[in-house]
């Protein structure tokens, strides 16, 4: 069951990423980046962490690719072209890349010791404690401070993705 | 209770769950008809069976037999994918609503909820913040000014909205201590009415708000805008024909429904009796078993009522009006109601 | 229930987190679309908090999973900046393709 549902999912997200890339029209890539963050979810819950499963749906499928679907519906983005440029990073790009993916392919098979991962097993095994009760423990007792800053970061970013995105000129316009 | 046992029930659980919701959505439809014809003065659909009451069943006969046109123009997966987005998403939701109390099948078996979850109310914020793709993609695919015109109001309506949705039910979350629905409504059920979080829990404020969110969320009038026909003829669906149309048609009746089912689980006590423990409880199974869902249907009938008294009474707004009320008023009060709600329950 | 059981080594996680950060380089690397390119930057930022939930799995570190929540708070404000920076390089170059904007180039 754990197998199946890991090679399923783990499919759906490989193939998701490998489609990102190959699609030219940015719509498709955003779809397809919007299955492999389905996917992830599902593996979150698979690894036992409810929380960030559904946090990942609802922040990166549910909000930031919305953003990005927006957008490129807003510039009505078309087909990218394919350029010099590109070639000529490519084989440098690829074989760094492929002997990056070697290395870390190779340490992480030669590691041992890590624990099987099995069903219904998450960070707590008491029955009545869920995932949520030890997460908020832990952030609104011992990490408050990160958490209230990260809050300030959100509101400077959204100051400054209004304030960058505005057109100049709107305020004069608008006063007429 | 062997593994194959499990599936079974689930299976047929789910088959009994979506043929349900199917057949509510096709009734909803005719009530807001009906309803709306008396609001107007007139009689509404009244020839197909007594007081038209097959009048789905022709619609829905119509809609398939309709010819199945695509325009040439449409970016065509995605144009066929939007409207199968928009039903699962309204569809889906089903899985997380409980009707009832658990443990009242056979083998001690979740009879009236489809998969009893610690995360249910997030799950439902996520499929709602899903939910937007099909209306979404649906209009940028038509290749049509007024679909992609509808669809980008439509996305910025909801994104906005959803920040007031959310946040009102934080003071519910808030006061249970807990994101599972049973448990929510569990903590309003001892005195009936009272306890309700609308009354007792002093939610009314976090009520108000998350009816103005959900008409928003629904594209409901008086928010209708993604869809304002005098202006945007159809809005994000005017490129759609027979099957693909009734699909969306099909999620929007679904998503009232929808936040129909969450309102009455959070605010209004869900499958609970609203005399509480009043009565003493019968020995009767039968009477146990229908009780809850007499309840929440009784519930779920009259928030929908509501929706449709609105929907009758209240004109279109303007659009700049509308983000105006989302975020400069809904917004700020849902802020307030939490400090209100978490120093209340402080003091307490 | 023994099909419930079966378990496998976290060590594929691993993996996959890993073939997916290769695959978002190689997208930053070979897509041409600004937009693009910055879907990349979130299909590596998604492999690494993988790789965080797994070894929160490991060692039943709850602080592994906050992480991944902060990571996640900070990418979507990242986003926000990001595609405002996107709109306004548009408005003003008219172009989203990545190597028609060198106005700084040498």
């Amino acid at each position: 069951m754990y197998l199946i549902l890991f090679i399923v999912f783990a499919g759906f997200c490989l193939a998701g990423a490998i489609n990102l890339l190959l699609q030219t029209h940015p719509i498709n890539s955003a779809l397809s980046l919007i299955v492999v963050m389905t996917s992830l979810a599902v593996l979150y819950l698979l690894l036992g962490a409810e929380f960030l499963a559904i946090a990942q749906i609802i922040v990166y499928a549910g909000a930031v690719m919305v953003l990005f679907t927006f957008v490129v519906m807003l510039l009505n983005a078309g087909r990218e072209e394919r350029t010099l440029g590109s070639r000529a990073a490519r084989p440098i790009g690829f074989t760094a890349v492929v002997v990056l993916l070697a290395v870390f392919a190779t340490v992480i098979l030669r590691v041992q010791g890590l624990n099987p991962a099995v069903l219904g097993h998450g960070l707590t095994n008491a029955p009545n404690q869920s995932n949520l009760v030890l997460l908020s423990q832990v952030l609104f007792h011992e990490l408050l401070l990160p958490f209230e800053v990260t809050s300030v970061l959100i509101l400077i970013a959204i100051l400054g993705a209004v304030a960058i995105a505005r057109r100049e000129g709107a305020e004069r316009t608008a006063e007429k | 209770m062997t593994l194959l046992e499990f599936v079974f029930w689930s299976l047929l659980k789910v088959a009994v769950a979506t043929v349900v919701m199917l057949m509510g959505i096709a009734y909803t439809v005719l009530l807001e008809r009906k309803l709306v014809g008396r609001i107007q003065n007139r009689w509404g659909p009244s020839r197909v069976g007594p007081f038209g009451l097959l009048q789905p069943l022709v619609d829905g006969a119509k809609s398939f037999l309709k010819e199945d046109l695509i325009p040439t123009a449409v970016y065509r997966p995605i144009y066929l994918l939007a409207p199968l987005i928009s039903l699962s998403c309204t569809l889906i939701f089903i899985a997380v609503v409980p009707f009832g109390p658990p443990n009242m099948g056979p083998h001690r078996f979740d009879l009236f909820e489809i998969s009893n979850i610690n995360i249910g109310l997030l799950v439902i914020l996520g499929l709602t913040s899903m939910g937007v793709y099909g209306v979404a993609l649906a209009g940028w695919s038509s290749n049509n000014k007024y679909s992609l015109l509808g669809s980008l109001r439509s996305s910025s309506q909801l994104i906005s909205y959803e920040l007031a949705l959310g946040l009102s039910l934080v003071g519910v979350v808030l006061r249970a201590g807990s994101l599972n629905l049973r448990t929510i409504v569990k903590q309003q059920a001892t005195l009936g009415m009272a306890t309700w979080n609308i009354f007792g829990g002093l939610q009314f404020i976090a009520f108000f708000i998350y009816l103005m969110a959900a008409f928003a969320e629904t594209n409901r009038s008086p928010f209708d805008l993604p869809e304002a026909e005098s202006e945007l003829v159809a809005g994000y669906h005017t490129e759609y024909s027979s099957m693909k149309f009734a699909m969306f048609f099909m999620a929007e009746y679904g998503n009232m429904i929808n936040v129909g089912c969450v309102a009455t689980l959070l605010f209004l006590g869900g499958w609970t009796s609203p005399f509480g423990d009043l009565f003493p409880q019968l020995q009767s199974t039968f009477i146990n078993l229908f009780a809850p869902i007499f309840w929440f249907v009784i519930k779920v009938l009259a928030f929908l009522c509501l929706y449709v008294w609105v929907r009758g009474t209240l004109p279109r707004f303007r659009y700049d009006q509308l983000m105006n009320f989302g975020w400069r008023f809904l917004l700020p009060l849902a802020i307030l109601n939490i400090v209100g709600t978490s120093l209340w329950l402080a003091f307490q | 229930m023994s099909l419930l059981n079966h378990a496998i080594p976290l060590n594929w996680y691993l993996l996959l987190s890993a073939v997916l950060f290769s695959l978002g380089v190689i997208g930053f690397l070979i897509k041409r679309n600004l937009i693009t390119v910055f879907m990349s930057i979130e299909l590596m930022l998604n492999a690494v908090n993988l790789t965080f939930v797994t070894f929160a799995y490991q060692w039943n570190a709850v602080k592994g999973q906050i992480f991944v929540f902060f990571v996640m708070m900070v990418a979507a404000a990242e986003a926000a900046v990001g595609l405002a920076i996107i709109i306004a390089v548009f408005r003003a170059r008219g172009t989203l393709a990545v190597d028609r904007i060198n106005l700084m180039k040498l």
